[in-house]
């Protein structure tokens, strides 16, 4: 579990994150979603240690991350997995080498215990005939799985993904959502999200934490989003038409009202 | 302001960089690679570059003593000098900052643009001591070599420039090499290679690790490298020079 209690974070004058708290559960999929530049990556950089935070507190199992030592963070990290938003694979070395190399740096297994581990983790992630390529030689969905075997070779206890499907056709990145879904439950992992892709947020949201402008807005589950009465959370999902339908088909489905003006059992008129 | 802002950063990330390796192998693996990289990678420009340099030195020298009351081997031994002196490492250090500075600067920049030195971060590892302190070891162990290198190739040009024009002979030339030849100029050359080594790869280190931005920006901390590099080559050059000999 991880807890994030009144986090403040600026930079300049800029206030970035304002007084965030939340709680990230062991075994979900929690989602920090929210607009560009609301301050969910900050949030998110905060949490790892990549940015200190002006004030406030970060809690992995209830120790607090933001008052540990450098040699004390270093073993906090090893149980961390991260997969970047640009997935972050090493240029110069093959895939196969990309995922070994946390094995390399923090094992001291045999040569052959390595590869049946990287082999199991590139099997996990649907790659089996692309050891030998490069990054260059990648898709951005294969990059991305690779990155997230990366990420899980060592058995983390957190994983965090900053923006996993951006750049992602919605088919490739239904399937990144199914895996990060199902690493999270067979290990069970806590697992962090940063994301604006509302299809996202509808299949593997167990809890989501909706930022604006760096202030907490909103918290809650999937299942309740579509029934918030926020307003700028409503428009910052909503946003468009279709997806306008699409809230009204599930509380249709779910509630059979739809407390809207529009009745979508009309057919326009030609 | 900036200035000082820079010069504590550059300070902290000398600092940063000694700390407990997480496994020595790897740090080892690396700085083998860095070693081939700096070294292997940067000895043919710098063995046509010494080349060159000798040869001309030869050839201009001759063509400013013209008195026939000058022994021919005189140029040999102004030729021996200055490549010891000051065309091996200084000009070869200035080379080397455009060719390895901007690597080191470029491969760090990219690694930090596309997160990738975020990723070895979250992995629990010192960024610092892993990709930066190998580069400079590396440096230290390669650069003096291939100064020492660039000396006898910066000579033998010079011989071979000398006896293709008929400037002076074979003989004559290694005669003159002989001649009032002084080993400290040796120590000193290397003892110039060594903060010039350190100059080049921490810099460039510098400019590349703490790059900001996107593509543009990487080729501008790469530039930045090569020309603060380069000016404060020539500033050592000229208190080592001032203090040293």
């Amino acid at each position: 579990m991880i807890e994030v209690k009144n986090i403040r974070k600026s930079f300049g004058d800029k206030i970035v994150i304002n007084n965030v708290s939340a709680t990230m559960k062991a075994g979900q999929c929690n989602l920090i979603i929210g607009s560009s530049g609301s301050g969910k990556t900050v949030l998110m950089k905060c949490m790892v240690g990549l940015f200190e935070p002006d004030s406030g507190e970060i809690l992995y199992n209830g120790h607090s991350f933001t008052e540990m030592g450098v040699e004390e963070r270093t073993e906090v990290r090893k149980e961390i997995g991260m997969l970047f938003q640009g997935s972050a694979l090493f240029d110069s070395q093959t895939v196969e080498q990309n995922v070994m190399f946390p094995l390399d740096m923090f094992t001291k297994w045999t040569q052959q215990k390595k590869q049946e581990r990287v082999n199991e983790v590139l099997a996990r992630v649907n790659i089996t005939d692309a050891n030998k390529k490069y990054p260059a030689e990648l898709s951005g969905g294969m990059k991305k799985r690779v990155a997230l075997a990366r990420a899980i070779v060592l058995n983390p206890k957190y994983l965090f993904c900053d923006e996993p499907n951006s750049g992602l056709d919605p088919q490739t990145s239904l399937v990144i959502d199914k895996l990060i879904q199902e690493i999270t439950k067979e290990y069970n992992i806590t697992t962090v999200v940063n994301t604006h892709d509302m299809n996202s947020v509808m299949e593997i949201g167990n809890y989501i934490l909706y930022m604006y402008q760096g202030n907490k807005e909103w918290e809650g589950s999937n299942k309740e989003i579509i029934f918030s009465k926020n307003e700028r959370l409503n428009q910052f999902i909503f946003a468009s038409e279709f997806l306008q339908d699409a809230k009204e088909m599930r509380m249709l489905e779910e509630t059979g009202r739809i407390p809207h003006h529009r009745n979508i059992g009309d057919t326009p008129q030609s | 302001m900036t200035i000082f802002t820079d010069i504590g950063q550059y300070l902290l990330m000398i600092k940063g960089m000694f700390s407990k390796p997480e496994n020595g192998k790897m740090y080892w693996k690396e700085f083998i690679h860095q070693c081939s990289e700096i070294g292997i990678g940067s000895l043919g420009i710098v063995a046509i570059i010494s080349v060159f340099i000798g040869a001309v030195s030869t050839i201009q020298t001759a063509y400013q003593l013209v008195s026939p009351l000058i022994p021919p081997s005189t140029i040999a031994q102004i030729v021996r000098d200055t490549v010891i002196l000051e065309f091996a490492p200084t000009l070869v250090c200035i080379v080397l900052a455009g060719v390895a500075g901007s690597r080191i600067a470029s491969e760090l920049g990219n690694m930090r643009v596309s997160e990738q030195i975020d990723a070895l971060e979250i992995m629990g590892i010192n960024t610092k001591a892993y990709l930066i302190m190998p580069k400079i070891i590396g440096s230290l162990l390669m650069i003096p070599l291939l100064v020492v290198i660039s000396m006898a190739l910066g000579i033998w040009g010079g011989r071979l420039a000398g006896t293709a024009a008929k400037i002076l002979s074979a003989s004559e030339y290694d005669k003159g090499l002989l001649e009032a030849f002084r080993p400290y100029n040796v120590i000193f050359a290397l003892i110039k290679s060594y903060f010039f080594a350190f100059i080049i790869s921490s810099i460039a280190a510098f400019y590349g690790y703490y790059v900001k931005g996107g593509a543009l920006e990487i080729g501008r901390a790469s530039t930045k490298a090569v020309v603060v590099s380069c000016i404060l080559i020539l500033f050592a050059d000229y208190v080592l020079s001032a203090l040293l000999l």
